[in-house]
């Protein structure tokens, strides 16, 4: 842009006044101050994160159980254990139907039903996630009479199936129609198509949007507060309360302990860590072609 | 359908044969007509599968909205709409009115857009009309960047940067020049809206820039072009030929951040302080919608106290339904046409 300005310049009929090329440089200047300002606190959190977490981060932080509170040492490995176990109750209640629901708009929802389901997936996907929990504390802990993992593992799921949707959808549409018809024209029946010939060749970008939906659940903490509550000793039963890293970095950082503070950081690394990992994998996986067939 | 007009050709359908000539037909023609015979079923079940899953979708909405108005009922009955106009939160005597934190939800909201919508609109700017080629792959992720980090994160760094920082610096500073307007009063507390408001700021400047990015570049390129050509600066260009043309989608990456604003949760939790009151004053500690519903839901006895809970978050489910429709339209007025952008 910046060539073609100067040669726009050079060509006119008169030499732009002195005011307006003011004005240009003052916005750019402006621009520049906002990449600044936004700039700023990312680069703020994330060294003042990296700063507190690696000195905070010890072999117990990911061999113990929290400490009573009050008492130095501990650590938070129920927690990200609790974190993954949730993680995979939301994956597996919630990447099916979410591929599934893909699958259906790509493949038959070109249609009024289909923009309907559409429509629904946006709204679903703009519901504030402390709606989520209310619904599923209605749905589940009232059903089952107590707090349990897999209260938030529907939670999450409920906030990754719209997100996976839309990917999905978006990235089987990506597939050319040549592919599918060189499929049917071998005699191949419709659903193995979809299956083996669309999806496969989707595969990359399926697993993108699989990984947004993830990274965008993996730090929630509003609607794992009256789900999963927390819990200071590990737990693998699926009807009970369930420690989470979020909601342990949430009531640690509102405590009054230093050390409880020191590990709050610790984890909201490790936390960072997980769901900065997923997005660059994302990067790295779409940085090489959706289209890998 | 062109899948179907081709699908068709492939199957062999019900022909009259005379019996002798079945037996003389070859077996591999026999064959495929079972397999494809045999497919009839599974496609259609495939099908049904599917739908099922995008049905799944519908059902989740609808059941949210069940959900939210059936255990809401208690409350609506016992205040009506003055549950959102009263500002008595009252759970010992039972009496309970919203009005703080709408009004909370509202202030702290619009304090982030004040905040954020420059910030974003001149990131996005920079990035799509200004920055060199290779430095806008990179800007683009680092700001999307910020929108991954968990909420949580961004309450845990307000808690113990932001907040300090805003008490020992900025307040007194604000107090001291501004304090004439009457929404710098009160003791420097570093907690309150304020912390609230630029928190939230900096969560939605990431969404903003993105659709401000997105439509932009949806603008054709013939437009900044033209009036190039026409002896205006890089600015005017800007000015006239993109942010013009964008504008409804800029409007509607604006809504959309105020609709994340009106919803987030945790971050601004841990920073407003979390009184159910109404202050003019930005230092003033305050209540959000979804902070009360995080702090107190868990804790709520009575059956009154959780369907009050729950009526405020059905009140902000509407809401954000609400600004999420309008965003999403606005969105789509300027980038319809120009092909989908994966991710």
């Amino acid at each position: 842009m910046a060539s073609s300005t100067s040669f726009a310049s050079d060509f006119a009929a008169a030499p732009i006044s002195l005011s307006r090329r003011f004005m240009d440089r003052l916005v750019t200047a402006a621009a520049v101050l906002a990449v600044v300002l936004v700039l700023a606190p990312l680069a703020g959190i994330f060294g003042y994160l990296v700063y507190m977490g690696i000195g905070s981060l010890n072999f117990a932080f990911f061999t113990h159980i929290p400490a009573p509170p009050g008492e130095i040492g501990g650590g938070m490995a129920n927690a990200i254990a609790g974190t993954v176990y949730i993680l995979s109750i939301a994956s597996v209640a919630g990447v099916p139907i979410g591929i599934g629901a893909g699958i259906f708009l790509a493949e038959y929802g070109r249609n009024k039903f289909g923009d309907v389901v559409r429509f629904t997936a946006d709204v679903l996907n703009g519901v504030p996630s402390i709606v989520i929990g209310i619904v599923a504390y209605g749905i589940v802990v009232l059903t089952q009479g107590h707090f349990s993992a897999l209260a938030g593992g529907v939670a999450l799921a409920m906030m990754m199936i719209p997100t996976i949707t839309r990917t999905t959808e978006e990235m089987l549409l990506l597939v050319p129609n040549v592919v599918k018809e060189a499929a049917y024209g071998l005699g191949v029946s419709r659903w193995r198509t979809t299956l083996s010939i669309t999806l496969r060749t989707a595969t990359s970008g399926v697993i993108t949007g699989v990984m947004l939906a993830f990274a965008r659940v993996a730090g929630e903490t509003a609607p794992l507060l009256f789900t999963t509550l927390g819990n200071s000793y590990w737990n693998w039963k699926i009807n009970q309360p369930t420690a989470a890293l979020s909601l342990q970095i949430y009531t640690y950082a509102l405590s009054p302990f230093d050390d409880w503070h020191r590990q709050a950081w610790a984890g909201s690394l490790i936390l960072i860590i997980l769901i900065v990992g997923a997005v660059t994998a994302v990067r790295i996986v779409s940085s090489r072609g959706m289209m890998k067939g | 359908m062109a899948n179907r007009a081709l699908g068709a050709p492939q199957l062999p359908g019900p022909q009259p044969v005379a019996k002798q000539e079945v037996a003389a037909r070859s077996q591999s023609a026999t064959e495929s007509l079972v397999k494809v015979g045999g497919s009839e079923i599974p496609d259609a079940l495939f099908r049904y599968a599917m739908m099922a899953c995008g049905l799944c979708v519908l059902a989740l909405v609808g059941l949210i909205i069940y959900e939210l108005i059936t255990r809401s009922n208690l409350s609506w009955h016992a205040f009506g709409i003055k549950f959102f106009f009263q500002s008595d939160w009252d759970p010992v005597n039972d009496q309970y009115g919203a009005l703080p934190f709408v009004y909370g939800t509202i202030v702290s909201s619009i304090l982030a857009l004040i905040i954020a919508v420059p910030l974003a609109v001149g990131v996005a700017v920079f990035i799509t009309e200004m920055a060199p080629e290779w430095l806008r792959g990179p800007l683009a992720f680092t700001t999307e960047l910020l929108a991954a980090i968990p909420s949580v994160i961004y309450g845990l760094w307000a808690v113990f940067v932001l907040v300090p920082v805003l008490r020992n610096y900025v307040e007194p500073w604000l107090h001291k020049y501004w304090g004439w307007s009457g929404l710098f009063e009160g003791p420097p507390l570093g907690i309150g809206m304020l912390a609230a408001g630029l928190i939230l700021a900096v969560m939605i400047v990431p969404i903003i820039s993105a659709i401000t990015r997105e439509v932009m570049t949806a603008v054709p390129q013939q437009q900044r072009e033209a009036v190039l050509a026409l002896g205006a600066t890089r600015w005017e260009m800007i000015r006239t030929g993109v942010l013009r043309n964008a504008r409804a989608g800029i409007m509607g990456g604006i809504i959309l951040g105020l609709g994340r604003a009106l919803g987030e949760t945790m971050a601004v939790t841990m920073v407003i302080g979390n009184r159910p009151e109404v202050a003019k004053s930005l230092f003033a500690p305050g209540y959000t919608m979804a902070s009360v519903i995080a702090n107190e839901f868990s804790e709520a006895t009575g059956d009154v106290y959780l369907s009050a809970l729950v009526e405020v978050g059905l009140a902000l489910f509407l809401v954000t339904l609400i600004v999420n429709v309008v965003a999403q339209f606005l969105v789509w007025t300027v980038t319809r046409g120009t092909p989908a952008r994966a991710n």
